[in-house]
């Protein structure tokens, strides 16, 4: 097996998976986003050895070019690069999600000032408004009324660039001070934590904390589905967060194709890290080394 | 991505802290100034080099 480690920073959890790769003795190739050079017009190769890329690079749109060309190198990419399109923009993933009949929060996507305004009488105040590519709670506002809505668009639409332009709005689900975070790997819920916080956004990087929850069969049903739903197979490594809704059980909010999971393993039990390894193992056809 | 053998030490880029590592770094590696709390990228190894971590750009995520 040839394996590529995509990457950009080395985070806390890039180290948890080379340290891992390390320990079974599985030699890594090492590719920086930043330092990649494609020929994008090279001959298609048939590679001699299975070679398995995992992508844990941040930059979505980087990611996404890169790992496309390495499939076109006949790479195997964790995950593949139709499941990071789709996951790397919430628009496309909602669309993924309902099309499948997964429940998630109800949203309107707006393309101007004005429909921007008209969506959110629709979904009756307060509103979330999101960014469509963005992540870690970044530019994820709330807005209690109008006058709210229309600061942000104003600086939305004057300041940002052309992708400020579709605007995406969400109702406010009205829910616990948690939310859940599912980890599926190959098609499996391995784990689950609740993200408590007093703040609205619960995400760990705005200072949520954590804790496991066992994953039950309705939790990991829904889980599965929302997977299929944004193109995973028994390929895929995503991390699923959901809402609990008072009246409607649980909505999935956002699916996530390169996860983060620092959190979430001592609190789970769960060597996450150790299982993705295995996960990589298995794709490549590789037999799993005894840890 | 090779790695130095033993751990060792530099100095913060941001506020001239001598920040220690516990174990051996790796390229492109994100440490914490303990004195000033800049983010830092290790951009080399063998000798420690370190820079200020660039910014988070609009489009990283998970």
């Amino acid at each position: 097996m040839r394996l590529t480690l995509l990457h950009t920073r080395v985070r806390v959890e890039e180290r948890l998976l080379i340290d891992e790769l390390e320990r079974r003795g599985i030699a890594v190739e090492f590719v920086h986003a930043d330092e990649a050079v494609l020929d994008l017009t090279a001959p298609p190769e048939t590679p001699s050895e299975p070679h398995v890329l995992l992508d844990r690079c941040l930059s979505h749109s980087k990611a996404l070019a890169v790992v496309r060309a390495y499939e076109s190198r006949g790479a195997i990419c964790l995950n593949p690069s139709s499941v990071t399109h789709v996951c790397g923009d919430k628009l496309l993933t909602t669309l993924a999600l309902t099309d499948a009949g997964v429940p998630s929060p109800r949203t309107v996507a707006a393309f101007s000032h004005e429909g921007a305004i008209r969506a959110a009488e629709q979904l009756g105040y307060p509103v979330v408004i999101k960014p469509c590519v963005g992540s870690w709670g970044r530019m994820v506002g709330r807005l209690n009324d109008r006058d709210a809505l229309e600061a942000v668009l104003e600086h939305k639409l004057t300041l940002g660039g052309p992708q400020h332009g579709v605007i995406y709005l969400q109702e406010l689900v009205r829910k616990p001070d948690r939310d859940i975070r599912a980890f599926v790997v190959g098609g499996r819920t391995i784990a689950a934590i609740v993200r408590h916080s007093e703040h609205w956004i619960t995400n760990t990087a705005r200072g949520g904390r954590a804790e496991g929850l066992p994953v039950s069969p309705e939790l990991d049903d829904l889980c599965q589905r929302a997977a299929a739903a944004v193109g995973g197979t028994e390929l895929s490594l995503l991390a699923i967060d959901l809402m609990e809704c008072p009246d409607r059980g649980l909505l999935v909010c956002e699916v996530n194709s390169t996860m983060e999971f620092r959190n979430s393993i001592e609190t789970t039990g769960i060597d996450i890290p150790a299982r993705v390894v295995d996960h990589v193992l298995h794709v490549a056809g590789t037999p799993a080394v005894v840890s | 991505m090779s790695q130095i053998a033993t751990p060792t030490t530099e100095t913060c880029p941001e506020c001239g802290a001598t920040i220690t590592f516990a174990r051996a770094p790796r390229r492109h590696e994100i440490v914490r100034c303990p004195d000033c709390g800049a983010e830092l990228e290790v951009t080399g190894v063998s000798p420690i080099t370190l820079a200020l971590a660039p910014e988070v750009e609009e489009d990283w995520g998970e």
